[in-house]
């Protein structure tokens, strides 16, 4: 009994990071992360990688501001990042001067939301978008109105992803609105918009992979790459990109600046922005990466995917999400309380 | 008596059907979950056929691993924890003179079960996070702090009720014959005090075994317990793995309450002797 | 002097045995201190801070915490309005939680009345089948429940292949879903009280009444329930209170849309990064809680005149 004790004492001791020598925890998006990259990592560098899952930008801000979460690394949104900055979560780690920077496509080699990337390197981009299972709807899906005006076929099984600001992105440019835009009779009609909407949602959940596939919902807002998820499990569901206007978004990896492990950070940061590695990414959770030179790492069938691939005459409809001021948050906040109703 | 002797007075029409109702709509879920965890295919619903497949994927899977030995980590500390300051409490409160500050004592160990679950987990995220940057250690030290906490009234309610219905004359002929109250302790008290004891240690450890909620909010980096891990595999990847890992652990707690039963059962014939 | 100097000795092995109390019940006030009520006085404390811009709290005295339980100010023409959103979350929450009671009851009363009329050999074992369930972990039997109720689940899958509907009935996601998963998980809750007291029903009352004529529904209703009240006051609060703080049921089977109290403020601590009312939100449903059991021990106090 004793030695038991003993023993388990000693485990409970070791399982702190106090003396984790050789250790990385990722927090991420959860089903984002590649366990065959990940171990790919934790072999080249002899280093035990924990992964950590999170629904939303706005639970990981709030987990990891709350202090005492033991991450070494977060892969927030674009337009999050300017929030983590400012509020001196992030850690200055010049990714822009690690070696394979040079790997990083021009396109986002200086983003708005980190410019000269001195925090943060590419992890994923893509689009928010529609997803319909075709059994169900057969009309046109290159439309928010999929989700806005739903079509009576597709009343009651619509899922919303609950990620605010995409939500409001799409909702602002279905009624005609621009970016972040402070012009109350835009934002009085987005409420409206949503507040009648959400009678014909079913669900407002993430991570709706297999629930699309397996039909418990059979049409919902979404991002290319988990719609693209779902239709290898399920070919009857398809991807829109709403005419109206669809968000273009970035998620970007960075260190956390009370990293215990800031050295294996660095080093993760530099082995996401090779190609190889960069596919293999993109290969798990179906989505573009930002790093030049990985399309020929990727399976073919990403080539030719039409969630990834945005068809030219709706190319221009695609806008970058942007970081709203405070107000206008303020006012996103307020109408999403009147959505939990 | 005036009613035919077949009639049994203690029947009550639709009752029995009624009962008989609720012992399988009590099962019946659980047992098509376990079924379940048997098919070869992917799908969670449609049967095609009998294959052990998933517990070997659940087996050979490196996050439940290290998922089921926290589990069980904390499980074990936490309840050695609780128990032993259980014991402790129940000796002063399960019998004896009334003294000021009971009934607070009561309340006080009895409080994990008043406060519902969030409301605890949602103050402990605030506090300890709060500690654990102050301090930097971020290590299990919390969730078994956390688990110790809620399993007190646990391992405490089955010692209590022991004692209450322990003889005392045993113990006082121990002190007349000049035994010290240490040895009175170990050598009467604890003894009949065991079964009680024993009882409130499974208890106690099929609660923390089960926790999702407060493990939820107090963990951080890397600390998933084999519940919170199943919580996260729920909303996302829906496989008969989770079947298989619900059904390993589900057969782990009926055997524990199974055990229990038989212990306490054993108990309540001593206690009539 | 004499006589006081085993008054001394009396005061001394008082003090003693004082002290000693306290020191075995020393550990356990430590840990209850730190790990349940004392974090407890800091959530009240949060609630009357300030919000910070993106999370956290301001250090500055503020009734927005509570006052954002029940009110809400019109973004649009900044009117201040009763928050609907959350009395409609917290109706839901109470509306769900009777409806799980009343239906515990209306199942587990005739449960209970069948095991305590089975031979004393026997109850025992019955009352074991009650236990499995309840001893089950809450997850694994929620989980079991969306098996069950899916699109493509088992009880769609057999109404479609009994040819009842083509159509899967929608399960999920609704305030149903919420209310099975409840009934489902809380049941036993009901069925051990009520056993308790059951067990303890004198059934010679029963025949006598059968004597004097009595219908079986009077019996039910004259003898029967009067007799078992304590058991079903005593299951009925320990129903209400869990469902009223449910949060892994809701929040599985809920589908983000169907919120009650427990993810409502699970959304402040994440999500919407709102701590102080979050915090408010907290001792309110606490709050009610303290309410329910306060009737509770009412009701058995007038029990036991």
């Amino acid at each position: 009994m004793k030695h038991l004790i003993a023993s388990v004492a000693a485990v409970c001791l070791l399982a702190g990071p106090a003396f984790a020598d050789g250790n990385l925890n990722i927090y991420n998006w959860g089903n984002y992360t590649p366990p065959d990259m990940i171990k790919k990592f934790e072999e080249k560098y002899n280093v035990k990688v924990t992964v950590t899952d999170y629904d939303s930008n706005d639970t990981a801000l709030a987990k990891v501001e709350a202090g005492g979460h033991g991450f070494d690394i977060v892969v927030p949104a674009g337009i999050y990042v300017p929030i983590w900055i400012e509020k001196g979560l992030l850690l200055e780690a010049r990714p822009d001067q690690m070696e394979n920077f040079k790997n990083v496509d021009a396109k986002w080699a200086n983003p708005n939301f980190d410019p000269g990337r001195h925090y943060t390197v590419p992890w994923q981009w893509g689009t928010v978008g529609v997803s319909v299972n075709r059994d169900v709807y057969k009309g046109d899906i290159n439309t928010s109105s999929i989700l806005f005006n739903p079509p009576d076929e597709l009343k009651g099984k619509i899922n919303i992803v609950p990620e605010m600001n995409d939500v409001m992105a799409l909702a602002v440019h279905y009624v005609g609105g621009e970016t972040c835009t402070n012009d109350m009779t835009v934002l009085k009609k987005v409420r409206d918009l949503l507040v009648a909407a959400k009678p014909n949602w079913v669900s407002m959940d993430y991570g709706t992979v297999e629930q699309l596939a397996q039909g418990d919902i059979a049409a919902g807002m979404n991002w290319n790459g988990s719609s693209f998820r779902s239709r290898l499990i399920n070919p009857k569901l398809e991807y829109g990109f709403p005419q109206e206007g669809f968000p273009i978004f970035m998620d970007n990896a960075a260190i956390l600046a009370d990293a215990a492990n800031v050295d294996n950070a660095k080093l993760f940061l530099n082995f996401i922005m090779d190609p190889e590695n960069a596919a293999m990414i993109s290969a798990y959770a179906r989505y573009g990466n930002g790093i030049a030179g990985s399309d020929k790492f990727m399976p073919e069938d990403m080539k030719t995917a039409p969630e990834v691939n945005i068809p030219p005459e709706l190319a221009k409809a695609g806008f970058a999400i942007e970081t709203c001021s405070p107000d206008v948050m303020k006012i996103y906040t307020r109408i999403w309380t009147d959505l939990q109703k | 008596m005036a009613k035919p002797k077949t009639f049994d007075t203690r029947r009550q029409a639709g009752f029995t059907a009624i009962a008989a109702f609720c012992f399988i709509v009590l099962y019946l879920p659980i047992v098509l979950m376990v079924i379940f965890s048997f098919n070869s295919g992917l799908a969670l619903t449609s049967w095609e056929g009998f294959s052990l497949s998933w517990y070997v994927t659940a087996w050979h899977n490196e996050v439940v691993q290290a998922a089921t030995i926290r589990s069980v980590i904390i499980a074990t500390v936490a309840t050695v924890v609780s128990t032993l300051v259980a014991v402790l409490a129940a000796l002063v409160m399960g019998r004896g003179k009334p003294f000021r500050g009971r009934s607070a004592m009561f309340a006080l160990i009895n409080q994990p079960l008043m406060v519902p679950e969030i409301v605890t987990a949602v103050s402990l995220l605030v506090v300890f996070a709060w500690v654990k940057t102050t301090t930097g250690y971020s290590g299990l030290g919390y969730l078994i702090l956390a688990h110790s906490a809620f399993c007190i009234p646990f391992a405490f309610m089955p010692v209590r009720a022991r004692l209450q219905g322990m003889d005392q004359t045993l113990e006082q002929a121990a002190a007349d014959l000049y035994a010290s109250s240490w040895q009175t302790f170990r050598r009467v008290t604890f003894p009949l005090l065991w079964p009680g004891v024993l009882a409130g240690a499974m208890l106690a450890f099929v609660t923390s075994l089960d926790d999702v909620v407060i493990t939820e909010f107090v963990k951080s980096a890397g600390q998933d317990t084999l519940p919170t891990y199943m919580l996260g595999q729920m909303r996302r990847n829906l496989t008969p793995e989770t079947n298989a890992i619900a059904t390993v652990l589900l057969v782990f707690s009926v055997v524990l309450v199974v055990a229990f039963f038989f212990v306490s059962r054993e108990n309540h014939a001593k206690a009539q002797l | 002097m004499a006589a006081t100097q085993p008054n001394t000795d009396l005061v001394a092995a008082n003090r003693r045995e004082t002290r000693n109390r306290w020191l075995l019940l020393l550990p356990a006030i430590v840990i209850l201190l730190a790990a349940a009520i004392g974090p407890l006085i800091v959530v009240v404390l949060y609630s009357f801070l300030v919000a910070g811009d993106y999370g956290g709290v301001v250090w500055h005295f503020s009734w927005d915490g509570w006052l954002g339980v029940f009110t809400t100010s019109d973004p649009f023409d900044g009117t201040l309005s009763l928050a609907d959103a959350h009395i409609s979350i917290l109706w839901r929450s109470v509306k769900l939680s009777a409806l799980t009671t009343l239906f515990c009851l209306i199942l587990g009363f005739p449960t209970a009345y069948f095991i305590a009329t089975r031979p004393v050999s026997q109850r025992d074992g019955w009352m074991l089948l009650i236990t499995i369930p309840f001893w089950t972990n809450l997850l694994i039997r929620t989980f079991a429940i969306m098996g069950l109720i899916r699109n493509e689940g088992l009880v769609n899958g057999f109404l479609e292949w009994l040819g009842i509907i083509d159509q899967p009935i929608q399960m999920m996601f609704t305030d149903f879903a919420i209310l099975l998963g409840m009934v489902y998980v809380y049941l036993p809750l009901m069925v051990l009280p009520l056993y308790a007291s059951m067990e303890r029903l004198n059934f010679s009352l029963i025949e006598a009444a059968y004597d004097l004529y009595a219908t079986p529904f009077r019996v039910l209703r004259r003898v029967i329930i009067p007799a078992v009240k304590p058991g079903v006051v005593a299951g009925s609060i320990l129903v209400f209170v869990p469902s009223l703080g449910a949060y892994v049921i809701p929040r599985i089977l809920g589908g983000g849309t169907q919120l009650m109290l427990g993810n409502l403020i699970e959304l402040q601590f994440g999500q919407a990064r709102n701590w102080p009312l979050g915090a408010a939100l907290s001792l309110t449903l606490l709050v009610m809680v303290t309410a329910a059991l306060i009737v509770y021990v009412r009701a058995s106090a007038n029990e036991g005149e």
